[in-house]
């Protein structure tokens, strides 16, 4: 390599290091100086400099080490500039000690906690508001910039970099330990870290195919912050079952829109479009969580989606027990949607009859009045019975409700077809 | 870092003045937590200073009418917020007022 051009191999290794190890250098840099701001910048310098570097020295074998060293050296230059916080200086200077030229800074292998999972917790704590556990999270771990942080999330960029100061000053004033809480809090603390993986799935995976590559990557983003957290809690089968959920919903990925961005129904979707590869995966994760024995909502809603995932055909759907897993998500999540979920898979495994009265319930609840899934649920199930005036009158009433232009589209079909 | 533990309560958290802490704050002295604790007489017996324009202005009662009152203060040095959280947790108005948490300034 010559002059100042990084060769595309290069590009790519930088690149690369830069998904991989990012949070990982980010994290380390916060233990030892206790200064997030500085770690951040810091760890930015370690990537700019492996673009100087790598070129001319070729990759190092340990992209990671390598990144964490330089990025920690850059640190101890910043606080002997800032001649401030000598007690601090010598803390990060004492990590060479233990580190040669090539540090060997595997803790994954020796059992010292990892410690992007302290930046989990420290980044989701309940004290925390959940804008700034999501912000900080893909600032901090997944390595987003500022301005890509208010693209995701639909804000300005001074909104965000305010969340961001604010979040970290909070973290500092309040005294939010940087930690994985002591065992008897890990109950109480895994479903927030969890909670926030999950809302960055959900956030890119309703992110329509015309949205902001940004806001479609968060999915990539999620799954990859998931891997970590299973990886690195092998005993909390709950983070298994959320990377599995997160896989087996981004295997159908594209199929879910159509030609004109319109959502397809699961039973309408292309099934040789889904990712085989994601499916298989998602599968073996979900069947090792499972194997420990400690169900959860997470491995629930991944058994769910595999069923759908493992269907050759929409026909070949095991509705019954997808209605028994609904069954028993209810228990750990009562909510009147997962309910309605319930009465449809009923209907689906034994007939419209037999969930008729589940959805009834539901109506007179009240708990989901205005949605509109609710009377076109009750509706559809009318139809398949043959008592079409009642299924019109409901598709009317879903229709009312109804918030998107592809949900009405799709009910005013229904409706004509009820009406012949 | 030091914490505020603000003890609140509405009017009828009163009743519970008298009872005292169940051994909480005997509890947080041997853990050396425990930095200062004090109860409060009740918000009718407080005088509220303002000085405007150079000038004392004093009312009665508490600065401003809200329902939930300060009924006693505790400060505590803990590790952390999460310490800090726990031990307010503990304490026996927690259980029938709220407490505030406070990080104090260093």
């Amino acid at each position: 390599v010559t002059g100042d051009a990084v060769g595309p191999a290069v590009a790519s290794a930088v690149a690369a290091a830069f998904r991989e190890e990012w949070g990982k250098v980010v994290a380390t840099l916060i233990r030892t100086t206790g200064d997030w701001d500085l770690a951040e910048e810091c760890a930015q310098d370690a990537f700019a400099l492996a673009l100087q570097r790598w070129p001319r020295d070729g990759i190092p074998g340990r992209p990671g080490a390598w990144l964490t060293t330089a990025a920690r050296n850059r640190a101890i230059d910043v606080l002997r500039r800032r001649a401030v916080g000598a007690a601090k200086l010598r803390e990060v200077a004492a990590m060479s000690a233990y580190e040669p030229s090539e540090p060997v800074l595997d803790h994954d292998e020796s059992g010292v906690p990892d410690d992007r999972l302290r930046l989990m917790f420290t980044c989701c704590h309940p004290a925390l508001s959940l804008e700034a556990r999501v912000a900080l999270t893909l600032r901090t771990l997944a390595g987003l910039t500022t301005a890509e942080i208010a693209r995701a999330f639909l804000s300005s960029e001074p909104t965000m970099a305010k969340r961001l100061v604010r979040a970290k000053q909070k973290i500092q004033h309040a005294g939010i330990p940087y930690r994985v809480p002591p065992a008897h809090l890990l109950p109480d603390r895994t479903p927030g870290v969890l909670g926030v993986l999950y809302l960055l799935f959900n956030e890119g995976y309703s992110a329509t195919t015309g949205a902001d590559l940004v806001r479609q990557n968060l999915c990539a983003e999620a799954i990859r912050l998931a891997r970590v957290l299973a990886a690195l809690m092998p005993d909390e089968a709950e983070a298994a079952g959320l990377l599995a959920l997160m896989l087996l919903h981004d295997a159908r990925r594209s199929a879910r829109l159509d030609a004109a961005g319109d959502l397809v129904t699961l039973e309408d979707q292309d099934r040789s479009s889904w990712d085989q590869a994601s499916i298989g995966e998602g599968v073996s994760v979900l069947a090792g969580a499972l194997r420990r024995g400690r169900a959860g909502p997470y491995q629930i809603q991944a058994a769910i989606a595999a069923c759908h995932a493992t269907a050759l055909a929409a026909a070949d759907t095991d509705w019954a027990q997808i209605a028994g897993l609904y069954e028993q998500l209810a228990r750990f999540l009562p909510t009147p949607v997962v309910a309605l979920n319930h009465a449809v898979a009923v209907g689906m495994a034994f007939g419209p009859a037999a969930a008729l009265p589940l959805v009834a319930a539901l109506e007179e609840s009240g708990q989901l009045d205005g949605y509109h899934l609710l009377p076109a649920t009750r509706a559809d199930m009318l139809r398949r019975l043959g008592r079409l005036s009642e299924a019109s009158l409901a598709y009317r009433e879903a229709l009312e409700l109804a918030g998107t232009d592809a949900e009405r589209r799709f009910l005013t079909r229904r409706l004509a077809e009820t009406s012949i | 870092v030091q914490y505020l533990l603000l003890i609140c309560g509405d009017e009828s958290a009163a009743a519970h003045a008298e009872e005292g802490c169940g051994g909480w704050t005997q509890e947080m002295t041997e853990r050396g937590l425990l930095r200062s604790t004090g109860g409060l007489r009740p918000p009718a017996q407080a005088r509220t200073v303002r000085v405007r324009r150079r000038q004392l202005l004093l009312s009665d009662g508490p600065f401003a009418e809200t329902k939930e009152q300060i009924a006693g203060l505790c400060i505590l040095e803990c590790a952390d917020l999460d310490e800090a959280v726990q031990a307010a947790a503990r304490h026996p108005a927690a259980s029938y007022g709220t407490i505030e948490v406070r990080p104090m300034l260093p």
